[in-house]
């Protein structure tokens, strides 16, 4: 096939890139789930958020993006 | 307009999208599959390309996705600043990262098509010059965002520069008419209609409806994200400022 390379390159490069970014972004998520519930761990939580046990909980915050 | 109002909820968007989410990964995995079988086993080379013309199936689609990414950010800017959607510039945000994404993909493929067709790598034309801009200003929105600590100041700032920035869109798609250049003009969305074969427009259409779901996903998942990001961000200014307090 003529130009076979060029091809090969477009179509390599676009899925590496697109891969990195879903890659990124997973991980991303995961990261910040991860650092979410550790701070809930510690019983910091938002006003918003149910919570079972209140004296296991004191400590809620409104959200900088409303509920 | 409540379901937009309704989406105005953190929560709700989060519940939503967590169902829908599947959704458009098997959407985006059967569209593209659909589309890329036909781009590489249906459609003809082309007469005078040859079997570059291949690059056009993902050259194109991420082209437009770069563009009407800018637009979603450009849409959800204005709701920053006018309604103050709370999730419209988590909206632009998340975006921001996907368009620059595009971009690039625009710029390496359409350099992988320009070499053995025009025989350059490059060249400082009115069309790949503005679609680099285009490029650079997605990296400049991620920096301003990154360099605003607080996330509401950080999205209106942005918005400004988003909107300001939108003039270069309707440049990108009419320098080739403005101006000479060494890329085609249009041909898919043209006023007299398209020019492209059938055999060639359906993989083209199918590829772009398949990366347009893609993109869809990814930034539902970008937006999730952004979400979580802030609330961990409030909860550790409560639990530094409640460490003080003690």
């Amino acid at each position: 096939m003529q130009h076979f390379g060029f091809i090969l390159a477009s179509y390599v490069s676009t899925g590496l890139i697109i891969g990195a970014v879903a890659l990124w972004l997973i991980l991303d998520h995961k990261k910040q789930k991860g650092a979410l519930k550790a701070l809930e761990a510690r019983g910091v939580r938002r006003r918003s958020q149910p919570v079972k046990d209140e004296r296991a909980n004191p400590t809620r915050a409104s959200e900088q993006v409303p509920k | 307009m409540s379901w937009f109002n309704d989406l105005a909820n953190p929560t709700r968007f989060l519940n939503l999208s967590a169902k829908l989410l599947p959704w458009l990964w098997g959407a985006a995995l059967i569209v593209l599959a659909v589309g890329f079988y036909m781009a590489f086993f249906i459609a003809p080379e082309d007469y005078q390309q040859g079997q570059t013309i291949r690059i056009m199936f993902i050259h194109v689609p991420f082209a437009w996705l770069a563009m009407a990414t800018y637009a979603l950010m450009a849409i959800s800017s204005i709701g920053t600043l006018v309604w103050k959607h709370p999730l419209a510039d988590v909206s632009a945000k998340a975006a921001a990262p996907l368009g620059a994404a595009f971009a690039l993909i625009c710029l390496l493929t359409g350099s992988f098509w320009g070499k053995p067709m025009w025989g350059t790598w490059w060249v400082w034309d009115a069309r790949l010059t503005s679609m680099l801009v285009l490029f650079l200003m997605y990296l400049g929105l991620i920096a301003l965002w990154n360099a605003v600590e607080d996330p509401i100041r950080a999205g209106k700032a942005a918005a400004v520069l988003t909107l300001v920035g939108s003039i270069n869109l309707p440049i990108i798609k009419f320098s080739v008419d403005w101006w000479n250049t060494l890329h085609q003009p249009a041909s898919v969305f043209r006023f007299d209609g398209p020019t492209i074969h059938v055999s060639m427009l359906t993989p083209l259409l199918l590829t772009a409806a398949g990366m347009t779901i893609l993109f869809l996903a990814l930034h539902m998942v970008a937006m999730r994200t952004e979400i979580l990001r802030r609330r961990v961000r409030t909860l550790r200014l409560l639990e530094a400022s409640r460490a003080v307090e003690a």
